[in-house]
This record gives C-alpha cells, structure tokens and sequence, in this order.
C-alpha cells in the first residue's frame, strides 16, 4: 500500500499518487489499481483516500449551489445567465416571477437586463443539459450595490474557512456585507467605500496564500493593522 | 542569421554546432500563466525557439452544430508569426500549419478527459514567435503546460522531442540547420507516466534498427523535456510563496 508523496506537497498532473487499496478522490483518475493527479494541486491522503486540492480550476455548476452571475441575454421565455461555467445557464421566466408567466403582459428586460448581476441558485444540472436557475428564494435576485471580485473557484472553500470562520473574520472587521457565489464571485457591500476596499484587499490575500496555514490570524492581524492606519490617515487629515 | 550550410555539422569529437553532445536537448525554459486574458498559458524558449500557447475553456461552442454530445471538442491552431522565419512568412495559415495543427491536436487529446465536458469546446492557440527548427516539438510541450495551468483534468503531461540522422550520426532535439543538413528528422510526442507514444513522424530515411534507436533516444529527450515542464508548473506556485515570505520580512524589518 505505497504512497508516494507527502501530504500537502504540490503535484502535477500525471503524478502517481498511491498504489492499490487507496480510493481515488478529486482531481486524481485510478487506472489499473494506480491512482494518478490529473490538474496541478497539493496533494492530500485521508484515511483511504486520495484527493488533489487544485490551485486553478472554473467553476462546475452543482445542484443547490448559489452563483453570482451575468444576464448576457433576455430571450421570450426567460434568461441567459453567464456563471462561468463551461456552460450557459438558463432562468425561465416562471423561476422569476411569483406567479404564472404570461408572455403578453410581463416585460422581461425590465426585470433583468442584459448585463444585470444576479445572485441566483442552481436548482437543476447534469450533463446532457444547461445548468438551470431561480431566483425566487431570500436573498437572491438582481444585486443593486457593492461591488463583484472574481477568484479561482477552487479557493472559495478557503475564502469561507472552516465553518465560515474566514469570512465571518472579514465580515466582522470590515463591517462590509459579503456574498459568496460558489462560482468565484464574491460581492462586497459596505457602508464606505475603504471598508469595501479593505474587504476586497483581505480576500485577494487569502485568494494568493490559499495554500499556507494559519492564514485566518494572518488575514484578522493585516485587517487590524490596516485599519489603524485608515484611522491616522482620517485623523490626520481632520486635522488639517 | 545566414543559414548557409556548413562544412560540418558534427566534429570531430562529437561536438554539434551550437556545442551540445549527440544526446543532449537544447537549454529549455518555460514559462506559466503569462498571460492575463487566457484561461491557461505558457511561454517556451528551446535554444533559438519561441512559443506562446493559450488555452480558452471548457467553454461554449461556436459554431454550435460543432459541439459533441458525449464530449469536449479539442481545437487547435498551430500558427507561425510573419516574423518567425528569415524570409516573411505570409500570415495566412500555409498547408503544413493545418497539418501541424492537426497532428498537435490528436496528439494532445489523449491526454485530455474530454468526456468529463460534453458540449463544450477547448480552445488551443500555439503561436511561434520564432523558429528554429522542432516547434512542433515545442509547440506540444508548452500546450500540455497552458492545458494543466487551464485547469484542464489530464491523464498526463505530453512531452515531445525529435530525434535524427545528421551526417550519419543519431541525435536528438535537432535545430534546423540539422534538419535541414541531415537524413532523417523523427518529432516523437510521449506521456512519461503513462509511457505512451501519442505523436510518431518521420521524414528522411532510417534502417530498423537507426529506427529504433532514434525511438529511445527521443523518448529519452521527452523525459527530460516532462521534468522541465513539471518544474515549470510547480515553480508558478513556489515563486508566489517565496515572494509573499519576502515581503512579509520586508514588512517585519520596517517596523
């Protein structure tokens, strides 16, 4: 039952991973009884099985997942929405009204227009056919403030942290209202725009060290220390 | 760059023109992720070859009728700068870049789970920006890396090498001076850990067993080729750790 790397250690696509009684995880292919990475990523081994935590990758639509995405087109019955998936999604018109769609009487664009962000949930994928959405739940629908951050899919689990430790951090040090999309978008709305700056400044930090540890103390100490020097730099200039 | 042809192009004491052995691969260097607007990207310099290659994808196919149902279409376009050879090359894409932009998809596919991304397409542009012999060699090598930098699930890395007679001799990775001076030129594409052959061409003439040989000798130079493109691929992630160490110590040593 070999292993042939240590745990954490960055792999490349074609590496062989482990021998026989081993379960092949994400981003790794068993091919007679050897596991193989297939995308460059830090390799893990838990238990029985062997998984590749990439360090880039795009996003693959999941049932349930909420994404941020882009209306790229208002057809007759609903929209196109780009969630940077290989693969367009689509929100029918009875996903976005509350009551039945009549296509005499309700005006589409005037919902949402090509180039409206939206903040909506996958409710039906597979592979023979388009991801499709809704937008008829709390919290979802047209995004009307704040600003979007696209990051690597991959690393949304670390922006997140372990039971949403991570961003509750950047939340609470911030005072910024964050969404996250699964999708690597992330919407920022705070009350100032230094607050959303700072989110914005913490996320690109954990996005950049998403394979280091003890990222969580690093992020919460550059928030504090950043805001010390917002505050001087307000000070001062009160001052003058 | 005049490209006369020389007296010799191997001496004496087996020293090449550019001074490499007869099994030695010219220095190589590659470079990840250099350009912003691509999904995946690598730059290569073998000897006096440049290449870029840019991969968009899995992303939507247009025109539509060419999307697969059971999985991803490859696309390739294996193009030479105007500029990339001593007399201008037309842009327009000549009969031998279709033809290298066919054998260098078929070469890469095998690696690739295509079947993972039905109804999408992978979009694959090698650029050489300038060529001295082996840039279908080159070409292949920096593709497979833009693939991995892409995100792309892969079997394995292809890694390619041409191996050839040149006055009589076997050598590997040949320059065009070489190719062009010598008897026989073989680009050979190879997956190291799944030792297998996807890319096998052959002009000039060679007896079965010069064959052979020259088969081991250019899936020697691959190997060697497969570990700069490993290298290649770890040191994007190094270097980012490195350089957020530094500037952390910058950081402490200000205050």
């Amino acid at each position: 039952m070999p292993v042939f790397y240590e745990r954490r250690q960055l792999v490349t696509p074609g590496d062989l991973l482990a021998e026989n009684d081993y379960l092949a995880g994400e981003n790794t292919h068993k091919e007679n009884g050897r596991i193989y990475a297939t995308r460059v990523g830090l390799v893990n081994y838990e238990d029985k099985r062997v998984y590749v935590v990439a360090l880039k990758s795009f996003y693959v639509p999941t049932v349930g997942d909420t994404v941020i995405g882009k209306v790229v087109e208002v057809t007759l019955g609903g929209w196109v929405v780009d969630i940077r998936a290989p693969y367009p999604a689509m929100l029918r018109a009875s996903d976005a009204l509350e009551r039945p769609f009549k296509p005499q009487k309700d005006d589409l664009p005037s919902l949402f227009d090509v180039g409206d962000m939206l903040i909506a949930k996958i409710v039906a994928y597979d592979r023979t056919r388009d991801p499709l959405l809704t937008v008829l739940e709390r919290g979802l629908g047209k995004i009307t403030r704040g600003q979007i951050i696209e990051i690597t899919p991959t690393k949304i689990p670390r922006v997140i942290g372990k039971q949403g430790s991570m961003i509750s951090v950047v939340k609470q040090e911030t005072g910024c209202q964050i969404i996250i999309g699964q999708n690597g978008r992330i919407l920022i709305s705070g009350k100032l725009p230094e607050d959303e700056r700072l989110a914005v400044m913490a996320i690109r930090k954990i996005e950049l060290e998403a394979h280091t540890t003890g990222l969580t103390d690093r992020v919460t100490e550059m928030l504090k220390k950043e805001k010390g020097t917002m505050e001087v730099v307000k000070n001062v200039s009160e001052e003058t | 760059m005049s490209q006369k042809k020389p007296e010799k192009l191997i001496d004496e004491n087996d020293v090449r023109l550019d001074g490499r052995k007869l099994n030695e691969i010219r220095p190589t260097k590659i470079e990840v992720g250099i350009l912003a607007n691509a999904d995946g990207s690598a730059y290569i310099e073998q000897g006096k070859n440049k290449i870029l290659a840019a991969v968009y994808g899995p992303r939507e196919v247009h025109p539509k009728h060419l999307a697969l149902p059971d999985r991803a279409v490859l696309r390739c376009r294996y193009h030479m700068a105007p500029f990339s050879v001593e007399e201008r090359k037309s842009p327009a894409p000549s009969r031998r870049e279709l033809e290298l932009s066919k054998v260098i998809r078929e070469c890469l596919e095998p690696s690739i789970f295509t079947e993972y991304y039905p109804r999408t397409s992978i979009d694959l542009f090698i650029e050489v920006l300038q060529a001295d012999g082996g840039t279908r060699c080159a070409g292949i090598t920096v593709a497979s890396v833009a693939l991995a930098d892409a995100g792309i699930p892969m079997r394995d890395l292809v890694s390619a090498c041409a191996a050839g007679k040149v006055e009589g001799r076997l050598v590997v990775d040949l320059t065009d001076v070489e190719d062009k001076g010598g008897e026989a030129d073989m680009p050979l594409a190879y997956m190291p850990n799944a030792n297998a052959i996807t890319l096998l061409q052959m002009d000039g003439m060679l007896t079965s067993e010069e064959f052979e040989q020259a088969v081991n000798l250019a899936v020697e130079g691959s190997k060697q080729v497969g570990q700069i493109q490993k290298e290649a691929l770890r040191a994007k992630y190094v270097v980012s750790k490195e350089a957020e160490a530094e500037k952390e110590e910058a950081e402490e040593g200000e205050q």
